[in-house]
C-alpha cells in the first residue's frame, strides 16, 4: 500500500473541517428551529407580565419590559375568569376520555396484533378511515344526537364523543406495541395453565406499559385540545375547556385581554410540553414498532 | 512494512474499557482472524481501523501511515458487515456501483467496474435483482463485490457468517478462503467461533476482555496456548483443566487415550479414568467422567471411531497421556509455565 | 386447574374467535353509534333543507347542495382548503426530516431545544393560535416592530388583514404546529434504520448529501409518507386556526371548508348546508391520501 501519491495531513485536516462544519450546521439548525418554534411562546411569556401602558404602545420594545412587570393580569386570570373552572373541566374530561380510549382500545388493538382474523386487516384499514372522517363533517349531526340525548351543556357530552377521535389512533399506536411482544409469551403462560385472559393480564399488560403510557398522553393531549365539538356543545361558561374557553372568554367584545390571554396560554402548554418532552422517547417507539411492523 | 498495524490501541466507552492496550501486526497479504468471546473488544477492534469508531488511545497504522482522523473512505479498506448491510432500496448493481459513484468514477468506467466486480463473484445474472429476492449466500457475494469494486488494500469482516444457518455456513465460508486467495489481500475477520478461525486463519488473535491473550498460527494457538483462557477457548470440547497444590495443568480429550493404544508406552504419564457417561457420535466417542485423586473435576476423553477398545461405564479405566502433551499454568494468574513434574 | 386444563377442557374465553368478538365489539358498537349513525345523518341532512329555525326534516332532494355549489364563497373555501394541505404539507415534510435528522444526533442542550421545538404542537390549538393572534396584529406586531426598527418597512404589514399575507399566515401557523409532530414520526424513521447501513455508507464513501439523498430518504419514504397523512388530515379536517386567526377573512379569502360548514351551520343556523359544505371535505382527504399512498408505494422499499 503506498500513500505516496496522497496527502495524508491534508486529508485530516479536511475531515475534521468537514467534521466541524457538520457540529456548527447541526447547532445552527437547531437552534433556528428552536428560535422558530418559540419566539410566539416566549414573547407571550414577556408580555403576560407586562403593563397595559407598556404594551398597547406601538414603539414600545416588545421584548423587554418599558415599565415594571406586573402580576395583574395573573390575578385578573385566576380571580376574574372561570380559569381554574376550565383547567378542572379539561382534566376531568381528559381524564375520563383516557380510561374509556384505554378500555375500548386496548382490547381492539390485541385482536387486531395477535388474533388471527380473517378480515384482521381490512379491519385495521377501517379503523384508519374512520378516523379520516373529521369531527367538522360530524359535529353538526352529532349536535343533534347531543340535544336529543340531554346532554347539551355537559361535561358528559364532551366525555361521551371524544373517545371517537381517540380511539382510532390510539388502537393504532397500541397494535404496533403489540406486535413488538412476541408471541411466545402468552403461549408460555397458557401452557403453564392460564385461560388466554388471564395469560394477557399477567404477562402482555405489564410490557405494554410503555405504549400505555404513550396512549394516555395522547388520548389526555387530543382532549385538551379538542376544540369544535366543545364549542358547539357547551356555551355556557361553566362548562367550556380551556380550548374554547380561553379564546371566547377573555374577549369581551373587541377587547383582547392579551396579557391574561397569553398567560393561560403559557400555564397550560408548559406543563404539557415538559411531559411530552419526557415521554418523547416512548412514543418514537410505538411509532416505530407501528409504522414498521404493521 | 506492515498493511495494518496498531500500536498501544485503546477505546474507553465511560467506564468501560472495550479495547485495552493492543498491538498487532499484520503480515502482507494474510488472513487474520481476531477471535474472542462477546463482549472481548474484537468488534471495536475492527471498527477502529476502519474508521467506525475513534481510539481513546493509540495508534493506527495502514502502510506505515498513522490514518486516526481519516474518514472510512479515505482509509482505502472495505468492510462486510454481519448482516452484509446491503441497500434494500438500490438493485445488485446499485449497491456494487454505490461506492464507485461516492468515489466520483465515471459512468462507462463504473459500469465496467461492476461487471468486473460480478463476474468475480458469479452474481452477473443477480445484477437487476433487489436484496430481498436474494438468498444468503448470494447476498454475502454481492455484499463482498461491494467490498471488492473500490480496489482496497485492507478487508475487514465483521462475523458475516453468523446469519447464515450451519449448512449455507461451510460453503460460504469456502467461498470467501477461496476468493481471498486468489486475490490475495490482507484480511482481518473477526469471529467467535473458534472452528471457524481455526479453519480460515493464518494467524489467529485470541481476545479476552479488551486485550489480545495470544497470537499466533492455528497451530500454535490450539497445542501452546499461553494462558488457560486460550486453552479453553480453542478445541471442542475445551481442554481438560486440573489443579494441583502447585499448579494447573492440562490436557486435550483427544489426548487422553487407554492404555495400550498410544503409539508409544514410553513417556506418558499414566490416570485412573473413571467413566460415567459415554456419547456415540459416530465419528468419534465422548467419554465423561473423572480422574481417581481429582474427583471434582469433569474429565472429558475422545476417542475416535477407529479405536474400537469397549468401555464400560461406571468402571475404572487406565488411560494415559503424552508427557510432552501436559500444559501447564499458573494458579493465580494463569498464564503458561514451563513444565512440572507431575508430584503424584 | 394445571390438569383439567391439560385434560383439554377448553374454556369458551380461550375460543380465539370468541374472543376477538368480545375484544372488538366495544369499541366497534361505540364507533358506530358515534360515527357511523352521525355520519348517515350528515349525509341526510345535506339532503333536506333543515336548519336551526326549521328542524323538520324536509327532503329537498339536490337542492341544497345547488345552493351551497352557487355560493362563490363555498368554491372559495374548497380551493382553499386544498390549496393549504398541499403546500403546508411540502414545507412540513422538508422541515420535518432537517429537524429529525438534527434531533436524533448528540449535541449540549439537546434537551432544552426538543423542548422547545415541542411546544407548537402540545400546546392546545386554539390558544397557540392564540399567540400568532397577537404576533400578527395590525398594530403591535412584535414582529412589525422589528421590521421597523431593522428599517426595512417603514408601515405595519397587515399580515391578517390582507388576503395573500392571511393566506400565508394561515399556512404559516399549519406549518410551525405540525413540523413538530412529523419530525418526530420522522425521527422514529431515522432510528429503525439499521446502524450497519450507516456504517455501510461511511465505508463505501459517500459524503452527507449523497447519503441523504441517495439512502436515507428512500429508506425513509414510507415513514414520510404516514407524516404527510398525519399532517394532510390535520390541516384539511382543522378549524381552529383559521377560525381563530381570520374566522375565514378579509373577504372569505381565507374560508376552508371546516370553518365554512361551521359559520353557516352552527352560527349562521342552516344545518343543512353546513352539513353539505362538510361533506366536501371527504373527497378531499380520500383523494389526497390515496395520491400519497401510492407515490409511497411506489417507493416501496423493504
Amino acid at each position: 500500500m503506498t500513500w505516496q501519491d496522497t496527502d495524508v495531513p491534508a486529508l485530516r485536516r479536511r475531515a475534521e473541517r468537514r467534521h466541524k462544519m457538520g457540529r456548527f450546521g447541526t447547532y445552527t439548525i437547531a437552534i433556528v428551529f428552536a428560535f422558530l418554534a418559540a419566539f410566539p411562546f416566549s414573547w407571550a411569556l414577556i408580555s403576560m407580565f407586562k403593563q397595559s401602558n407598556d404594551l398597547y404602545v406601538k414603539d414600545n420594545n416588545p421584548f423587554w419590559f418599558n415599565e415594571p412587570p406586573t402580576l395583574e393580569h395573573l390575578r385578573l386570570l385566576f380571580v376574574d375568569t372561570n380559569y381554574l373552572t376550565f383547567i378542572r373541566n379539561t382534566l376531568v374530561v381528559g381524564l375520563a376520555v383516557t380510561l374509556i380510549t384505554l378500555a375500548l382500545a386496548l382490547p381492539v388493538a390485541y385482536a387486531l396484533a395477535r388474533l388471527r382474523l380473517r378480515w384482521g386487516e381490512r379491519m385495521g384499514i377501517a379503523i384508519f378511515l374512520v378516523y379520516l372522517i373529521p369531527p367538522t363533517l360530524l359535529f353538526i349531526p352529532m349536535t343533534r344526537v347531543i340535544n336529543y340525548l340531554g346532554l347539551q351543556e355537559s361535561l358528559w357530552a364532551l366525555i361521551l364523543v371524544y373517545p371517537t377521535i381517540t380511539i382510532p389512533i390510539s388502537a393504532w399506536l397500541l397494535m404496533g406495541f403489540f406486535k413488538g411482544i412476541p408471541m411466545d409469551l402468552e403461549e408460555q403462560a397458557m401452557v403453564d395453565g392460564h385461560s388466554r385472559i388471564g395469560a394477557i393480564g399477567r404477562v402482555v399488560l405489564p410490557l405494554m406499559f410503555p405504549g400505555i403510557i404513550a396512549v394516555i398522553v395522547f388520548a389526555f393531549t387530543l382532549s385538551a385540545h379538542e376544540f369544535i365539538y366543545a364549542l358547539a356543545f357547551n356555551k355556557s361558561s361553566a362548562v367550556k375547556t380551556i380550548a374554547t374557553g380561553v379564546p371566547t372568554e377573555l374577549v369581551r367584545g373587541d377587547v383582547f385581554f392579551w396579557q391574561s390571554l397569553q398567560a393561560a396560554v403559557i400555564l397550560i402548554a408548559v406543563p404539557i410540553a415538559l411531559v411530552f418532552n419526557a415521554f418523547l422517547d416512548r412514543f418514537i417507539t410505538g411509532f416505530t414498532m407501528g409504522a414498521v411492523k404493521g | 512494512m506492515a498493511v495494518v498495524e496498531v500500536r498501544g490501541l485503546r477505546k474507553e466507552f465511560g467506564d468501560v474499557v472495550a479495547v485495552d492496550g493492543v498491538d498487532l501486526r499484520s503480515e502482507e497479504g494474510e488472513f487474520l482472524v481476531l477471535l474472542g468471546p462477546s463482549g472481548c473488544g474484537k468488534t471495536t477492534l475492527l471498527r477502529m481501523i476502519a474508521g467506525l469508531e475513534q481510539p481513546t488511545d493509540g495508534e493506527i497504522l495502514l502502510g506505515d501511515e498513522n490514518v486516526i482522523g481519516l474518514p472510512p473512505r479515505a482509509r482505502r479498506i472495505a468492510m462486510v458487515f454481519q448482516s452484509y448491510a446491503l441497500y434494500p432500496h438500490m438493485t445488485v448493481a446499485g449497491n456494487i456501483a454505490f461506492p464507485l459513484k461516492a468515489q466520483g468514477t465515471d459512468p462507462t468506467e463504473r459500469a465496467a467496474k461492476v461487471q468486473w466486480a460480478a463476474e468475480l463473484f458469479g452474481i452477473e445474472r443477480l445484477l437487476h435483482r433487489r436484496p430481498r429476492q436474494l438468498s444468503g449466500g448470494e447476498r454475502q457475494r454481492v455484499a463482498l463485490a461491494r467490498a471488492l469494486v473500490r480496489e482496497p488494500t485492507v478487508f475487514l469482516l465483521d462475523e458475516p457468517l453468523s446469519n447464515l444457518d450451519a449448512k449455507l455456513r461451510a460453503a460460504a465460508r469456502d467461498d470467501l478462503m477461496e476468493f481471498q486467495r486468489r486475490i490475495g489481500i490482507t484480511t482481518i475477520y473477526v469471529t467467535h467461533d473458534q472452528v471457524e478461525a481455526m479453519g480460515m486463519g493464518d494467524r489467529i488473535a485470541v481476545m479476552n476482555h479488551g486485550k489480545v491473550r495470544q497470537l499466533g498460527t492455528p497451530e500454535e494457538v490450539y497445542h501452546h496456548p499461553a494462558d488457560v483462557f486460550v486453552a479453553q477457548f480453542l478445541g471442542s470440547p475445551p481442554m481438560n483443566l486440573l489443579e494441583t497444590t502447585n499448579y494447573l495443568f492440562g490436557f486435550r480429550p483427544e489426548q487422553f487415550l487407554p492404555e495400550g493404544i498410544a503409539d508409544h508406552e514410553g513417556d506418558r504419564e499414566p490416570f485412573t479414568f473413571h467413566v460415567n457417561r459415554i456419547e456415540y457420535l459416530g465419528s468419534e466417542r465422548y467419554l465423561y467422567g473423572h480422574i481417581r485423586g481429582y474427583d471434582e473435576t469433569k474429565i472429558i476423553a475422545m476417542l475416535p471411531a477407529t479405536v474400537t477398545l469397549p468401555i464400560s461405564i461406571d468402571q475404572d479405566h487406565k488411560f494415559s497421556v503424552a508427557r510432552n502433551q501436559l500444559r501447564f499454568f499458573d494458579r493465580d494468574d494463569g498464564n503458561k509455565i514451563p513444565p512440572q513434574t507431575l508430584d503424584r | 386447574m394445571t390438569a383439567a386444563n391439560a385434560a383439554g377442557k377448553r374454556y369458551l374465553s380461550d375460543n380465539p374467535r370468541f374472543l376477538a368478538a368480545v375484544f372488538m365489539s366495544p369499541a366497534v358498537i361505540y364507533i358506530i353509534a358515534l360515527v357511523g349513525f352521525p355520519f348517515v345523518l350528515a349525509i341526510i341532512y345535506s339532503f333536506t333543507d333543515i336548519s336551526t329555525g326549521n328542524p323538520e326534516l324536509n327532503f329537498v332532494g339536490f337542492e341544497t347542495f345547488r345552493r351551497v355549489l352557487a355560493d362563490p364563497v363555498f368554491r372559495e373555501a374548497l380551493w382553499n382548503t386544498f390549496l393549504f394541505a398541499v403546500i403546508a404539507n411540502l414545507l412540513v415534510v422538508v422541515l420535518a426530516t432537517a429537524l429529525a435528522e438534527v434531533l436524533i444526533k448528540d449535541f449540549k442542550g439537546k434537551w432544552l431545544v426538543r423542548f422547545l421545538v415541542l411546544l407548537p404542537w402540545v400546546a392546545p390549538v386554539s390558544l397557540a393560535t392564540i399567540t400568532w393572534l397577537w404576533t400578527l396584529d395590525s398594530i403591535f406586531s412584535p414582529i412589525d416592530w422589528v421590521l421597523r426598527e431593522l428599517g426595512l418597512i417603514t408601515e405595519n404589514m397587515y399580515w391578517l388583514g390582507r388576503p395573500g399575507s392571511a393566506m400565508g399566515s394561515v399556512i404559516a401557523v399549519q406549518v410551525w404546529r405540525i413540523v413538530p409532530l412529523a419530525a418526530v414520526i420522522v425521527m422514529a424513521g431515522l432510528i429503525a434504520i439499521p446502524s450497519e447501513i450507516n456504517d455501510a455508507v461511511a465505508v463505501d464513501g459517500a459524503g452527507s448529501w449523497r447519503k441523504r439523498f441517495q439512502v436515507t430518504i428512500p429508506l425513509l419514504a414510507p415513514i414520510i409518507a404516514v407524516a404527510v397523512l398525519f399532517g394532510v388530515i390535520l390541516t384539511i379536517s382543522d378549524m381552529s386556526v383559521v377560525y381563530v386567526l381570520t374566522r375565514g377573512g378579509p373577504t372569505n379569502s381565507t374560508q376552508v371548508l371546516s370553518t365554512w360548514a361551521f359559520i353557516k351551520g352552527i352560527e349562521g343556523g342552516a344545518l343543512g348546508q353546513g352539513a353539505a359544505v362538510a361533506l366536501f371535505l371527504l373527497p378531499v382527504l380520500i383523494g389526497i391520501t390515496a395520491v400519497v399512498l401510492r407515490l409511497a408505494r411506489r417507493r416501496e422499499v423493504l
